[in-house]
């Protein structure tokens, strides 16, 4: 029961954030400050994930696959397509959820519990397509891009790790990576990142901006968001792999 | 002039609300009273729309804002400055910024007129070597100082504070009282102030509205409450020895 107030909610809210905006200059300057907020800021962060996780795939890989009969090449055809099919867009979404969905959410419901919201509705500003919409459409730009960018330092961390390792030499690795390379795990990984992007802005700012009484409860509500965001993530994974990879 | 017709408000069992009527005038300094939970916070937000009430009339010169559709209560609230208990101002602008946000959302002036109505709204409270200072920056009679000058940069017809003197010394809550009071008559605009500091009441309170476990137990104006016979009021206002050897 409680499940199906929170979708209504949600769905309103949704309602609220697409109706038209008061003046599209604010907003505009709005989605470039959120650009650079939420996702620039975070390209420190992918660009280290990225790199160690695809360098410790790559070793793992070679470890497992230490068998005279399988091709050394299959170590980078394994790191690419775990970055492109899995990582670089669940994966990175997961751990940017944690970023850039907590940052949005505390930072709504602080205003929220500081009457900052309140506010913006007192000047007939719609609060929820103000504070929202910018959010979604920032990181529906950027997180796309970031899971490419994610992907290609992935890639590049094997080819670093693998042969100074030991584990996998250059040209085996260049050779797996290039074989039988199918371009829609790119098109596939993108669609997931638009899908990731969306519920990463959104979801969080659904709770910062039903956010009642003080610090605590935005702490907590904050903790939530992450939460409910991560699996919901994981339940758009598995519908969108088996619907998009049949 | 703002007028209340027979409001009610309850949230879920529990009657907030009973019944409020009322007329607040144009010019004049409004204030509502009443002990915490005593439901003048309710009325107030019902008075502005961040509440709905439940039942009645809430007449903005004749314009009935519970009977408006939803562009009708945006362009409304465009008349409407509010001053916050807390100030509100957002934390991710500056001083000049935040006086600014109205201008930039709701005008078409350029930027030299924006910034002369700032630098007005600004001088009008008293604020001039704080434009660049974010909220956090400044304190907190300056920052209501500052909700006050955004309250008015679109010139307002209707000006509601709540509670503008909570969290400040005795002398920064009169110079905040007096200077609403000064903006009321100087912009002839209708003002309503919810208090519970006996101090705005005896120096500003031109028409005063008690409200009593969410009824209206009494109005007047401070020359009156110091002669009235309402209990609840009586207990109210003269709770303390200072006020009651005042009362005497």
């Amino acid at each position: 029961m409680r499940f199906l107030v929170h979708v209504g909610k949600y769905g309103l809210l949704l309602k609220k954030i697409f109706s038209k905006p008061e003046k599209v200059k604010i907003y505009y300057k709005l989605v470039l400050q959120e650009i650079e907020l939420l996702g620039l800021n975070s390209i420190g962060l992918v660009i280290i994930v990225s790199l160690f996780s695809g360098a410790v795939i790559t070793l793992q890989l070679a470890y497992n696959m230490d068998n005279p009969f399988l091709p050394d090449y299959l170590v980078g055809l394994g790191n690419r397509d775990t970055m492109l099919l899995e990582f670089s867009s669940t994966i990175m979404a997961l751990i940017l959820t944690g970023k850039i969905g907590s940052h949005i959410s505390s930072e709504i419901g602080s205003m929220k519990v500081t009457e900052q919201i309140d506010s913006l509705e007192m000047m007939g500003i719609n609060s929820a397509g103000y504070l929202i919409l910018p959010k979604i459409i920032a990181v529906m730009l950027i997180l796309p891009l970031l899971t490419i960018m994610s992907a290609f330092l992935g890639i590049l961390g094997g080819l670093i790790a693998g042969p100074l390792a030991g584990a996998v030499t250059v040209s085996d690795y260049l050779d797996g990576i290039t074989y039988v390379f199918n371009p829609y795990y790119v098109t596939f990984s993108i669609i997931k990142a638009f899908f990731y992007a969306f519920l990463i802005s959104s979801v969080p700012s659904y709770f910062g901006y039903h956010v009642e009484g003080g610090a605590l409860e935005v702490g907590k509500s904050s903790t939530q968001a992450v939460v409910t965001t991560s699996i919901l993530i994981l339940v758009f994974d598995l519908l969108l792999t088996q619907i998009l990879l049949q | 002039m703002i007028e209340i017709q027979n409001i009610s408000k309850s949230f879920g069992e529990k009657k907030v609300l009973d019944d409020i009527s009322t007329v607040f005038q144009k010019g004049q300094t409004n204030l509502i009273i009443g002990q915490s939970g005593s439901g003048k916070t309710v009325l107030l937000k019902s008075i502005v729309g961040l509440h709905e009430a439940d039942e009645g009339n809430i007449l903005y010169d004749g314009r009935d804002l519970l009977g408006m559709n939803l562009r009708d209560q945006k362009t409304l609230r465009r008349e409407i400055g509010m001053v916050f208990q807390g100030g509100a101002l957002f934390d991710s602008l500056t001083v000049e910024q935040n006086v600014r946000f109205p201008l930039d959302m709701f005008t078409d002036q350029t930027e030299a007129e924006k910034q002369d109505r700032v630098d007005f709204c600004l001088e009008r409270v008293n604020i001039v070597d704080a434009h660049h200072k974010f909220p956090s920056e400044i304190s907190g009679g300056m920052q209501k100082r500052v909700a006050i000058a955004r309250a008015i940069a679109l010139n307002p017809r209707y000006l509601f504070c709540d509670e503008p003197n909570s969290g400040l010394d005795p002398l920064t809550a009169i110079v905040i009282d007096n200077l609403i009071n000064e903006i009321t008559k100087e912009f002839d605009i209708t003002t309503i102030i919810n208090t519970h500091d006996m101090n705005s009441v005896m120096e500003i309170g031109e028409k005063i509205l008690f409200i009593h476990k969410g009824k209206k137990e009494w109005e007047g104006s401070k020359e009156d409450i110091l002669r009235t016979e309402n209990k609840p009021l009586n207990e109210f206002i003269f709770s303390t020895k200072l006020t009651q050897q005042l009362k005497k």
